[in-house]
């Protein structure tokens, strides 16, 4: 290996200005040929404005991009391309209603300025790129019917078609399996060995480590630190990325005489929930983890009556329950925070308030149904700030949050029906650092004042950090039950993948 | 499936497809009627169903292309008539006869210009396509009322009456009927084959589809998403301006009061042959069978003696049918796959 080879790209002073708010402050960095780096920040530190940059979509007020020694002050979409740049944005862009070939070889055929479509030639330049990331995906399937791990591969191959030779991929591992993400990172190894460099945008860090050479950190629009990814360890980087230290102190123990308020015995549900049962104390934080598919999402939708079980029995602070709805299961007091946010729990146009009250309206619906205004008005304003959610106003649209605090706003809207139980499915998917920590706190306040808590999720060190309790799904079943602090990250995960 | 024998014929009929369930409802209908009305399956009532067919399917494969691009047009009845009587008033007041085509290019022209008002909307102010033309639909209408004229012109120019007279096909059959198939039928079969050509074989069409797959991804991989649509709604009208003159030309008679109010029917058809309102999907197939199941329906309850205004019912509990069905198998399959 050469000690010093030349960088691809080099960044400096990078300044962007939005509306007198300083969204990059002389952000500076190079990537050489093949090396995969990394970009850490929370939300709102300046990664998608430089992403934009990268991608050509933005322009900077100052500072330079050097590629191949060539000094540009700002790419367009079509020089970023032409320069080798690739951005796999995290909704991926594809088009679903089109086939796996052509979505891989449209944007060539496009960019050959060619007015016809040959087929023959089309199915050729994206066999050969599906062979190129080394994966087999049959090219008339319309990518709409693809899981999101292959559509995902479908975009990597896309961008090879282009010749990238930087690949930007961001938040590449918040849909996929532990598994999947151990497949993307021998694909990014393979692309690597063939000159190919990475810039990593992710919120996972721990798989940060394992790929990256190089992790900059991003804080505030500035750069904190840039350094090889051996110098880091997930404490240190969540305090570069934060500017806060976090003690990742396991939760204390709940009491093991407190009354159950949750028994499911013998759950079934044909070819998705096999015999499922457990139970849940007041005051306790209950984890479930499993892969994607494993029933985990199902045991929380049959447990909040979105798909109702076939057999079974839910009992409640000691009373038989039948669950056939969400609205049965909100009476019998469960609340469900669901694990895609956005387009399950959220009316993202409205504004925070409506989110938060949409739940309680009944609570102030005073004389003949009319709302009493000054209530409710309160009532939201009070959750605002006893869930720290930054916003200028209640009256700001949901959709316009980062991903931590909209997860608030769902947690607000739930907490302010007053539960005895809450689940929580993947409740910090997307969420930075610092918010995550903050979720998990807001958890152990409110097993700490008695509630339930369910909390789902395949991060296993958010399993480790929240549940006082661990059950292990796979195939429809709990196959493991460990106490919180019983087991380790690396037994947990090994527990998960075999 | 046993993977050596050959499949039967049945067992190789994909149910799930859409074409397929018109197919099947089609011959489901003509097989009702023929055994009422046995008069039914004969040669004129075949050439009626085509001859019918003709203006519905050219405005059809239209709407069809701005479904496909994620939009939706209901103007396209007004561009319709204004080019069809614009195109008569300015041919008679010149009073130097003209051939047909001529006619045709006026009122193709005419039609694309309107079509480019849309796409002004519509791709150059980025606004929702149902709002714009829902707008442009009542200002044409109105405008052609007021400033046009809004009266009947029932002595066409001399190249539209010939036009109407060239006969492609013209029989006799053994019992004494007299069937025959204009020549404008021709104009149906070029615009499907231009059309196909379009959707399947060029960048352009292509870029459509993807569109309305996602016009985020399609500008994002360097899509000219305005100049697709402004093309899309610029098709469309042009598409309009021949209908309406084809329209007026085998009616005999330029209408100001003509055509508009079959917009939900057009749609209908589209939406029954598989295209999605949504963007992305559609055939010229589907498109041309929904429109043969409708214009079936108004011809076979006439035969069967059933009151016209039932129309309406049948082909609304078709759509709901049709449509219903497929997006609810799709979210119990969603569901079972959880």
């Amino acid at each position: 290996m050469p000690d010093v080879p030349a960088p691809f790209i080099v960044l400096d002073h990078l300044v962007k200005t939005f509306a007198g708010v300083k969204a990059l402050t002389d952000v500076g960095f190079s990537i050489a040929p093949g090396e995969v780096v990394c970009l850490a920040g929370e939300n709102g530190s300046g990664k998608s404005t430089l992403i934009k940059i990268l991608a050509g979509a933005q322009a900077p007020d100052d500072g330079t991009i050097t590629i191949d020694g060539r000094v540009h002050h700002r790419l367009g979409p079509r020089a970023a391309v032409a320069a080798g740049i690739q951005v796999i944005f995290q909704d991926f862009s594809l088009f679903p209603n089109l086939t796996v070939a052509e979505n891989i070889a449209f944007s060539t055929s496009l960019a050959a300025g060619s007015r016809w479509v040959r087929r023959g030639r089309m199915r050729e330049i994206a066999a050969a790129a599906l062979a190129r990331v080394g994966v087999t995906i049959d090219l008339d399937t319309p990518v709409e019917k693809l899981a999101v791990a292959d559509k995902q591969l479908v975009a990597i191959s896309r961008a090879l078609v282009s010749d990238a030779r930087l690949i930007i991929m961001d938040e590449p591992t918040s849909a996929l399996t532990e598994r999947e993400v151990r497949a993307l990172i021998a694909i990014i190894r393979r692309l690597k060995g063939d000159g190919v460099a990475v810039l990593f945008v992710s919120h996972k860090l721990a798989e940060i480590f394992e790929v990256c050479e190089k992790i900059v950190v991003l804080r505030n629009g500035r750069k904190v630190i840039e350094a090889p990814a051996a110098e880091f360890d997930p404490a240190t980087l969540a305090f570069h990325m934060t500017g806060r230290r976090f003690e990742p102190a396991p939760p204390t123990p709940g009491s093991t005489d407190a009354p159950p308020i949750l028994e499911a015995a013998h759950l079934t549900r044909a070819g998705q929930l096999d015999d499922v049962g457990f139970t849940l104390h007041a005051g306790e934080v209950l984890g479930i983890t499993g892969l994607l598919g494993s029933g985990r999402t199902q045991l929380a939708k049959a447990l909040f009556g979105l798909t109702p079980i076939d057999s079974g029995t839910i009992r409640i602070c000691g009373r038989d329950i039948a669950i056939r709805s969400p609205r049965a299961a909100i009476a019998a007091g469960i609340g469900y925070v669901p694990e895609d946010r956005l387009t399950e729990g959220l009316f993202l146009a409205q504004s925070i308030g409506r989110n938060i009250a949409v739940g309680r309206l009944d609570a102030h619906a005073g004389f003949a149904g009319i709302l009493d205004r000054p209530a409710y008005a309160t009532e939201i304003d009070q959750w605002l700030e006893r869930l720290r959610i930054a916003a200028p106003d209640a009256a700001t649209p949901v959709q316009s949050l980062s991903g931590g605090n909209q997860q608030r706003v769902v947690l607000a809207r739930w907490l302010a029906t007053n539960p005895k139980i809450l689940i929580l499915n993947g409740p910090t998917v997307g969420v930075d650092v610092g918010s995550k920590s903050d979720i998990h706190a807001i958890v152990a306040g409110l097993a700490a004042a008695g509630m339930g808590l369910i909390v789902i999720s395949d991060d296993v060190p958010e399993i480790l950090a929240v549940s006082h309790r661990i059950l292990v799904m796979k195939a429809g079943r709990i196959v493991d039950t460990f106490a919180g602090g019983a087991i380790g990250e690396a037994d947990l995960a090994r527990r998960l993948a075999s | 499936m046993p993977g050596t024998s050959r499949p039967s014929l049945l067992a190789r009929i994909d149910f799930g497809r859409n074409e397929t369930l018109l197919v099947l409802v089609i011959l489901a209908f003509s097989a009702v009627t023929a055994l009422v009305a046995p008069s039914f399956l004969s040669l004129p009532t075949l050439f009626d169903l085509l001859r019918n067919s003709i203006v519905m399917g050219i405005f059809a494969i239209g709407v069809l292309l701005v479904l496909i691009s994620g939009g939706i047009d209901v103007s396209f009845t007004g561009i319709a008539v204004f080019s069809l009587y614009t195109t008569t008033l300015i041919l008679t007041r010149l009073g130097v006869p003209v051939p047909w085509w001529a006619a045709f290019l006026l009122s193709i022209a005419i039609g694309t210009a309107l079509g480019l008002v849309n796409a002004l909307f519509i791709a150059g102010f980025g606004l929702p396509t149902l709002i714009v033309t829902l707008g442009t639909l009542s200002v044409i209408r109105g405008v052609l009322l007021t400033f046009v004229g809004s009266t009947l012109i029932s002595n066409l120019p001399v190249g539209l009456k010939e036009f109407a007279r060239l006969v492609m096909i013209r029989g006799t059959t053994a019992e004494g009927y007299f069937f025959s198939l204009p020549w404008a039928f021709a104009a149906l079969v070029g615009v499907v084959a231009v059309t196909w050509v379009l959707l399947q074989y060029t960048t352009l069409g292509r870029s459509i589809f993807a569109i309305g797959g996602s016009p985020e991804s399609a500008r994002r991989i360097g899509i000219p998403v305005r100049a697709v649509q402004t093309f899309v709604y610029a098709y469309v009208g042009a598409l309009a301006g021949l209908a309406g003159i084809i329209h007026a030309s085998l009616a005999r008679v330029a209408n100001p009061f003509d055509l508009v109010g079959l917009e939900m029917s057009v749609i209908a058809a589209v939406v029954l042959g598989g295209a999605r309102l949504a963007g992305g999907y559609g055939t010229i197939t589907g498109t041309l069978l929904g429109v043969v199941l409708i214009v079936l329906v108004n011809t076979s309850l006439i035969l069967l003696g059933i009151p016209s205004t039932w129309q309406m019912v049948v082909i609304g509990a078709l759509i709901l049918v049709g449509t219903g069905v497929p997006a609810w198998q799709a979210r119990r399959t969603a569901l079972r796959a959880g």
